[in-house]
Parts: C-alpha cells; sequence; structure tokens
C-alpha cells in the first residue's frame, strides 16, 4: 500500500508514531497533484511554497508533543472558503485575483488541528451547478473517465479524493454539491444538519440552506473530519450552541435493530436500473448486518425542485448583490456612470448559470410576485420537512440513490437548465428541511462509473448515519476501489 | 406563465446585469423552462400552512456591547478596485 491510499486514521497514526512526517506526506500529495491535477483540473490554486510551510509547522507540533489527533495530515479546501492569503474564487471570474484577507470559520479550525490545505478545489461558480462545468476556470474531469463530468458544485473536491490527491477535502451543499459529487465519484460525503458548522467567511449562496461538511474516501474518515468541522461559532447567527460531539463514538455499534426507511418516491421512474439495482443489494447488505426495513412516504419531495429553484435563487441574488465592483472583485474596465459600473461589472463578472439565477431571484421577489412564488415556496418547504419528520415516527434513518443516474458525459446537460435541475431530485429534500445527509459508494454501473447512496437522518444523527455507512464499509470495498490507469 | 423580451431586460435591469438583444433572447427561452418546472407548484393547497424560512429555530443572539474587532480597514481595502485616502472611489453620483 502506497502512502497515498492510506486512510486519515492511518496517516495520524503514522504522524503521531514518527513514521512519516507531515512535510513528506504534503510532497507526497503535491507530487500526485503535480502529475494527475493538468488532467482533472480539481484545483484552482495550488501553492507548494505554502503548504509545506503549513507542513512543517505541524511537524513542529508533533515534535514538541503539542499533537491534535489529525495534526499534519493535509487537507484540501474548496475555493468557497475565504483562506488568508490565499486566491478565494469561488470558481468565477468576478472574484479571480481576490486574495481573502481572512479565514473563513472552518479553515480557523483547520488550522487549529494543525492540518496543513493541499490547494484551493475547482467548484461551479459560487457553488451554482451539479456537473462542475460552470466554473470560470474550466470544467473539472472525473477521474474514473475523463470525458465524464465529476458532479457539482464541490467537483473538485470529489475528483482529487478520487483520483487520490488528498486524503480529505472540505465541500459545501445547497442542494446536494457534496453528496452529488461524492456519489458521481465514487467517494463518501456528508452534509451535516444544518446549523452546525459555521457559515462564517464561506462565501454565501443560499444562506437558509448552505451547509459545510466532510468528503473523503470513508465514512471514518469523515467522522474525524467532522470533530474537525462542527462547532458553535458566534460570527455565524446560524450557528447552533450545542455540547461538542465525537462522531467516530458509534462507528463500531452493531446495526441489529436498525430500521431503514425507503420512501417510494425515491424509486419510482426516473431512476437509472443500474442505480436502483445497486441501491437494493446495499440494502440487502444492511439486512445482513441486522437492519430492517420499512416503506415510508415523501410525498412532497416531487416538488422539492421547483421550490428549491424559487427559494435558492431569491436568496442568491441578495446574496450576490455585494458584487458591485466597489469593495472588492472584479470592476468593469469602462463604464459610464455608478449603474452603468454596476451592470457591466456584473454582467461581464458572473457567467451564465450565475446570472440566470440571480433573474430568477430577483424576479421571484419583485413586487407582486412575492406570495405566488417565495412565499409559497417556503409554506410547501414546510410540508416536505413535515414528511421527513412523519416518516422518522418510524424509522431510524432513510436511505435511497444520492443521485438519479450516474456521471453524464462533458457538454451533455450543460445548454439545459432543466435537464441539469433534475440531478439534485433527491438530494434538495434534506437541504430544505435542514436534515443530514450522506453519500457514499455503492456499486459501479456497466460503463465502470460509481453510484452513490444516500442516507438521510434525523437532526443532529450524524455519528448514527456515519455508524451505518462504516459497517457498511466494513463488509464492501467500494470506496476503496480507485480509478485505474491514474498512478 | 410567459416571460417576454421586455420582462427579461426588466429582470435584468432590476439585478443590475446589462444584457444585449440576443442574451435577452436566449435567457427568455430557458427562464420560461425554469418558470414552467416552478409552475408545478402553484397547483398545491397551502392554506393554512405556515411558511417554513429557515431550518432551525434561531434567534438574534445578543452580546455585551464591546469592541471585539480591530481596524483592518488597510486590510480590506487594499483588494478593492479603486481606493484613495482610505474612501472607495465610484463614478460620480451627485452633480
Amino acid at each position: 500500500m502506497t502512502l497515498s491510499d492510506a486512510s486519515i486514521a492511518k496517516l495520524a497514526a503514522q504522524l503521531a508514531g514518527k513514521q512519516v512526517s507531515s512535510r513528506e506526506l504534503a510532497q507526497t500529495y503535491l507530487e500526485r497533484i503535480n502529475a494527475l491535477n493538468p488532467a482533472i483540473n480539481a484545483f484552482i490554486t495550488v501553492d507548494a511554497e505554502k503548504t509545506l510551510t503549513e507542513a512543517a509547522a505541524a511537524d513542529a507540533r508533533i515534535a514538541a508533543g503539542q499533537a491534535g489527533p489529525l495534526t499534519g495530515v493535509p487537507v484540501a479546501h474548496k475555493d468557497i472558503f475565504c483562506t488568508d492569503g490565499w486566491p478565494t474564487t469561488c470558481g468565477s471570474k468576478m472574484l479571480h485575483n481576490f486574495v481573502a484577507p481572512y479565514d473563513a470559520h472552518v479553515i480557523q479550525r483547520f488550522k487549529a488541528a494543525g492540518m496543513p490545505s493541499l490547494g484551493k478545489t475547482n467548484m461551479d461558480e459560487f457553488a451554482m451547478g451539479s456537473s462542475n462545468e460552470t466554473s470560470y476556470y474550466g470544467a473539472v474531469k472525473n477521474p474514473w473517465n475523463l470525458d465524464y463530468v465529476p458532479g457539482g458544485s464541490s467537483g473538485g473536491a470529489a475528483a482529487c479524493i478520487a483520483a487520490r490527491m488528498a486524503p480529505a477535502a472540505t465541500g459545501t451543499d445547497t442542494g446536494g454539491s457534496i453528496r452529488q459529487p461524492a456519489a458521481l465519484c465514487g467517494i463518501t460525503g456528508l452534509k451535516p444538519t444544518y446549523g452546525l458548522v459555521s457559515r462564517y467567511g464561506m462565501i454565501a449562496f443560499a444562506s437558509s440552506l448552505d451547509q459545510a461538511g466532510p468528503m473523503a474516501p470513508s465514512a471514518e474518515d469523515c467522522a474525524l473530519l467532522l470533530n474537525v468541522m462542527t462547532g458553535f461559532d458566534p460570527h455565524d447567527s446560524t450557528s447552533l450552541e450545542r455540547d461538542k460531539e465525537d462522531y467516530t463514538r458509534d462507528l463500531d455499534t452493531p446495526l441489529a435493530g436498525l430500521r431503514i426507511g425507503l420512501p417510494r418516491e425515491f424509486f419510482a421512474a426516473g431512476l437509472n436500473n443500474e442505480v436502483a439495482t445497486a441501491v437494493e443489494a446495499a440494502v440487502a447488505e444492511l439486512k445482513k448486518l441486522g437492519a430492517t426495513t420499512v416503506q415510508i412516504s415523501l410525498a412532497n419531495s416531487q416538488l422539492a425542485i421547483p421550490v428549491y429553484y424559487v427559494l435558492a435563487p431569491a436568496e442568491a441574488s441578495s446574496n450576490l448583490s455585494r458584487f458591485d465592483g466597489v469593495r472588492y472583485g472584479y470592476r468593469a474596465p469602462e463604464y459610464t456612470d455608478l449603474n452603468d459600473m454596476y451592470a457591466k461589472t456584473r454582467a461581464q463578472g458572473f457567467g451564465a448559470e450565475v446570472k440566470r439565477r440571480i433573474m430568477i431571484g430577483a424576479y421571484v421577489l419583485s413586487h407582486g410576485y412575492y406570495d405566488a412564488y417565495y412565499l409559497q415556496a417556503q409554506k410547501i418547504r414546510r410540508l416536505i420537512a413535515d414528511d421527513f419528520s412523519a416518516a422518522f415516527q418510524t424509522c431510524d434513518l432513510i436511505l435511497g440513490p444520492t443521485a438519479p443516474g450516474t456521471a453524464f458525459k462533458l457538454g451533455e446537460k450543460s445548454d439545459d437548465p432543466v435537464e441539469m435541475y433534475l440531478n439534485d431530485l433527491y438530494t434538495i429534500p434534506a437541504n430544505l428541511a435542514g436534515l443530514p445527509g450522506m453519500s457514499l459508494p455503492c456499486g459501479f454501473d456497466s460503463k465502470g462509473l460509481p453510484i452513490g447512496l444516500q442516507l438521510v437522518g434525523d437532526y443532529f444523527s450524524e455519528a448514527k448515519m456515519l455508524n451505518v455507512a462504516h459497517q457498511y464499509q466494513r463488509v464492501t470495498d467500494w470506496h476503496s476501489r480507485q480509478p485505474e490507469g491514474l498512478k | 406563465m410567459s416571460l417576454t423580451q421586455d420582462d427579461v431586460k426588466r429582470i435584468a435591469s432590476l439585478a443590475r446585469i446589462e444584457i444585449d438583444d440576443a442574451q435577452a433572447q436566449a435567457a427568455q427561452a430557458q427562464l420560461n423552462s425554469i418558470f414552467d418546472l416552478i409552475a408545478t407548484m402553484q397547483a398545491v393547497d397551502t392554506s393554512g400552512i405556515a411558511p417554513m424560512a429557515h431550518a432551525q429555530e434561531v434567534y438574534q443572539r445578543l452580546r455585551d456591547d464591546v469592541v471585539t474587532e480591530s481596524d483592518r480597514h488597510a486590510a480590506f481595502q487594499a483588494i478593492a478596485p479603486a481606493v484613495e485616502n482610505g474612501l472607495y472611489l465610484v463614478p460620480k453620483v451627485i452633480e
């Protein structure tokens, strides 16, 4: 086994046992990035000098006996997190050459844990997309087949893990942006309960839905990363004041008696047959481990996409009004007056999908339309959340596919926004309800592309979800498979 | 519902995004297909349902009225497109 195949727990043990230094580890991954990133385009910014300086500091901490559990383990950060001294582009021309003057809370936590940054990963522009094709820095390629998309918006994060260019990465999930790329790239990713991870310094898309979470090969890795990322932050008004949890505490709990809810709407028309078969096989595997299943209904989840495409653009149109060419970011080179400067700056600085969503948002919030769109969407959001509450009366966890299909070809859906939006059919409901959700690999289709299964839990049930995922990963090896021909 | 070209231009103007005729035409078709998708929620009877603005019941926290931030205006203005004497420069607004 080579170093880049090791889990985070193994890397941490090797660092603590002084069998490897953080600098050596960082060097190993930087070499892989050098070799593989030109073809995959998972990173927007790599800065070997900064990474190695941070790694050297981690080694000093380890030598001084001041290491935390993951000190020295390197991690890649989605380019949506402001990182002091690093370019932070959010995948947009609007923030090209924007060097953040402060650290996002998530970045502060990884720094405090002594985990060096391997760089900033590529993403759909302002996290708006499901294929990573809307990035100003070019599409990311799926490491399993370079003609296919990695999913999005955290496509660079998912691809860099799949290609083992990093042992761990951060992502964000507004409508499925951690889970869908995790599924399409054959890795594990978790979107926590809304409010568990601070949004401070995380460039806002739809504030009532945005949530950061970990991405890595395995559930065990994700549990360790979640321990680093979560916790109260007074700088985020939606950050929840809760006692600190150890998300690894239940990993080894047997699954006997676990009740898994299977929503009939998630196995209905529109689901690819190969995905359905793989997810059903995973259910059979979990039954062997002692779980039972119960049919449930999330009837209003059918409305999740229309509701989301009112709420998310509405919130985005407000959040992205800050990009006006005055305080930071791009400003158009020529203009006649202030309004013209705004209009030209935004026309030139934003890509097509971002403009589309800002315009949808501006329209649904405009005079005379608010009740018919925004208010109606918020009411149906309640119905969707109520469906989940009812379901959790009869089951402990909900299981289904993460995405309706496997990865699609680059360019295949990029001209049809609606077709692209349908990718997030199964992931959006959890965002609307604020529930935790995760995706883990459960097989491959006939083209050799990964298939993901999704778990959705009740509020604050991350440890339970990670337990189920870990037990599944103990008896399967989908999560440890790697694309061939990359090494 | 169907947006006209003029609607699209009005929305772009509300959003402060410059748009020309060709772009407005392309945007019109795409926005209309998105609004067709959105329209499927209009038929749902939501009378008596309280709107859900947020996933968690959260309230604005109060804190002591003390200074918590240091003055970093030089760092923040160093990344601005145009600054002079500590002020952000924009085109003249008042004649």
